[in-house]
């Protein structure tokens, strides 16, 4: 009796789909594929309710509007993969924003500027990273103390919004450039700064997926111990991957500047809860060792897509917008720890 | 860790030098020095010739404190379960919104009833809120830091959408008496915090709680084998913390009337957390000192009036505050204290060897 009943229960499974198998084999890819599935079914559910979802000139305003996002996204993938946090990137964006914007202003080169601004960024990595690694404190607390640091220098630099000059050359990081001429505006649009993402995203999944810094990061996320034991040189790469965050936070820094054309100190606040956010509805999990950079860019855009949505729906008063952030994380976090559930049975 | 006690008034000055709040209180110290040294009338309290109340700039040091005395005592109860809680800021504006919404709307303004009710459905909500915390971590499972990061961004939006966005002010006495009032001469606000920052510290110290809350953040595994139950705990300490952010808030909004619902508790969770890790608790859970955050919330609240007393932007705050987190972690550190203790033993005697291969164990 029981061999007949299993019987065909088995040949099921066998004649089941060959997607499926895939997928239990590549379980730690489903939260990243649940994302992917929901940044579909919200383009859709936008393209039939409210029209002009898939057009190029929201494509590339998504990715223009964006592309600091993405760029941060990128850094705390790095960060959380080996199990750390990083707080500060928001503020250090801050300061280094404004102090970018003051010195252009008083003259000084904007592409010495923006050097500057980016080893300002990766100035503030090394002190987070030099902090955990040999002092032993905490990741928390340490970019928690950047943060504050990089928000109080900002303030002391100026309170009021910084103004770049109009005709500054530094702007032309986010000057449009016209790929697709569409009729009316609809044309598709690509910035430099759209690009540096974009070239940011491709060098963080290089350095992830094909070299020994990125197998590192990983080793280091799924145990730190067994990592050192291994002889793997995680000093070195813990340092790394927070001077990779924050050098990364000044690049975003100087996008989100060229884009907006002017500076404050309050510029950044809260974002780096929406780049942890990003990560994690990526399927990175945030006690590290798991998650993709594809999966955070994908996570940025959702964040980015749910914000066109609600302006579309008109509907949907703003005061919300951290409410359905927050569900949105809970659903994606849940689901997480279901996969982990599922990985342990 | 030393069994030998030297006795009297020496051996308690040596016991507290050696507990981890001892830099908090030189801190302070070293605060008010730069006070007093800018305004030598710095420390001057005098009595008001028309109420009889104490004036000052400690006075106004110890009313600041009291919500982030109450948000730092939750906060060291969730750490020692091996957790965080990041939304106490926002259950304080949603127990701002709440309290000012029911005070605004009431038909008796201003009646010793209303400001009841409005504190209690305020402190109610909070604890909900806190609950929540607690459902997520403890039957859901999730980290703690994601559960209360989801309730902070939500918690924002609800005060938001219960004010509709806007800053609601009301008039109340009793409520408005509860942070401006005095009771001989003291702050009630500063009364009420450490009566219940007492309170809190008796119930989990002269009872097992305290004890229990630190197991299942020492080893959540052996605690359940002791027979722990951990969901309970965990529970009680995130519905604590709720309970006490919703006092903070209810404080916060009370001093002015008003609740900023972008502005009433932001970034209040980063100073909790700086307070207790200044009072010694370490975040990895495990253990807890109600004292130690005490002070850490004075020493907060002294140093965000230094500031301004000093004529700094208020803004720039935060600066200062780096720079305390990282010299005291500093301090903390095994590494700095080892530095400190080779310059101390020069000559390579047996006990400096001892000492050297425990620290790099």
């Amino acid at each position: 009796m029981s061999t007949t009943t299993a019987t065909p229960e088995l040949k099921t499974e066998k004649s089941g789909n060959d997607v499926f198998r895939w997928l239990k084999l590549h379980i730690e890819l489903l939260p990243t594929i649940a994302a992917v599935v929901i940044f579909v079914a919200m383009i859709a559910y936008g393209q039939i309710a409210y029209g002009g979802i898939l057009q190029a000139n929201t494509v590339s305003n998504l990715l223009i509007n964006n592309a600091h996002l993405i760029i941060l996204a990128v850094g705390l993938t790095f960060v959380i993969l080996t199990g750390g946090i990083d707080l500060s990137v928001g503020a250090v964006i801050a300061f280094t924003s404004v102090l970018g914007v003051i010195l252009m202003n008083q003259g000084w080169n904007p592409w010495l500027a923006l050097g500057l601004m980016i080893v300002i960024g990766a100035a503030f990595g090394a002190v987070s990273g030099i902090l955990i690694q040999y002092f032993n404190v905490q990741p928390f607390i340490a970019t928690l103390a950047m943060m504050f640091l990089a928000r109080g220098l900002a303030s002391m630099l100026s309170t009021v919004p910084e103004r770049l000059a109009d005709d500054s050359p530094f702007l032309v990081l986010a000057e449009n450039f016209k790929i697709i001429d569409g009729p009316k505006v609809n044309d598709l649009i690509i910035t430099p700064g759209v690009i540096i993402a974009i070239i940011v995203v491709v060098a963080g999944f290089f350095v992830l997926h094909r070299t020994r810094l990125g197998r590192t990061v990983y080793a280091i996320g799924g145990s730190e111990q067994s990592a050192k034991l291994m002889g793997l040189p995680v000093a070195k790469t813990k340092l790394a991957i927070y001077i990779i965050s924050g050098t990364l936070a000044g690049v975003a820094s100087a996008i989100y500047t060229a884009r907006l054309g002017s500076a404050q100190n309050i510029t950044g606040i809260g974002w780096e809860l929406d780049a942890i956010a990003a990560t994690v509805i990526g399927g990175t999990l945030l006690t590290g060792g798991a998650g993709f950079v594809l999966g955070s860019v994908v996570g940025a855009l959702v964040l980015g897509l749910m914000n066109v949505l609600i302006t579309r729906d008109g509907g949907i008063p703003p005061e919300a917008t951290t409410i359905i952030t927050g569900g949105i994380l809970l659903v994606f976090v849940l689901l997480q720890r279901g996969v982990l559930a599922k990985k342990r049975e | 860790m030393n069994s030998s006690k030297p006795a009297g008034a020496k051996g308690l000055v040596a016991e507290v030098v050696r507990k981890q709040y001892f830099w908090g209180i030189i801190a302070i110290v070293l605060l008010l020095a730069v006070n007093v040294f800018k305004d030598p009338s710095y420390l001057a309290i005098s009595i008001s010739p028309t109420d009889g109340n104490l004036v000052g700039n400690l006075i106004d040091i110890l009313r600041a404190a009291a919500p982030v005395l109450m948000i730092a005592v939750g906060m060291c109860l969730v750490v020692a379960t091996g957790g965080i809680d990041l939304s106490v800021g926002s259950i304080m504006v949603v127990a701002g919104a709440v309290s000012m919404e029911l005070l605004a709307g009431s038909n008796a303004p201003d009646s010793l009833g209303a400001a009841f009710i409005a504190i209690v459905v305020a402190l109610a909500i909070s604890g909900l809120l806190g609950a929540v915390n607690g459902v997520l971590v403890s039957v859901v499972g999730l980290q703690p830091f994601i559960s209360t990061l989801v309730v902070m961004l939500a918690g924002r939006g609800l005060a938001k959408v219960i004010t509709g966005g806007q800053n609601t002010s009301a008039v109340n006495e009793p409520f408005r008496w509860v942070a401006n009032g005095y009771a001989i001469g003291i702050p009630v606000v500063f009364v009420l915090a450490v009566l219940i920052t007492i309170a809190v510290g008796m119930l989990v110290r002269k009872s097992a709680l305290g004890l229990m809350i630190e197991a299942i953040g020492m080893d959540a595994k052996a605690a359940r084998l002791a027979g722990l139950n951990r969901r309970g705990l965990l529970m009680t300490a995130y519905i604590s913390s709720g309970l006490l952010a919703g006092v903070a808030g209810i404080f916060a909004t009370a001093s002015v009337m008003t609740v900023d619902v972008s502005r009433t508790g932001y970034q209040l969770e980063l100073d909790a957390i700086l307070a207790v890790v200044i009072g010694g608790t370490s975040l990895a859970g495990g253990k807890f000192n109600i004292t130690g955050a005490a002070i850490g919330a004075i020493l907060i609240a002294t140093l965000d009036k230094t500031v301004v007393f000093l004529g700094v932007s208020s803004s720039a705050t935060p600066a200062f505050k780096a720079i305390v987190i990282v010299a005291l972690c500093l301090l903390q550190s095994e590494r700095v204290r080892a530095l400190f203790r080779q310059r101390r033993i020069q000559r390579p005697t047996g006990t400096a060897a001892t000492k050297k291969e425990t620290v790099s164990a």
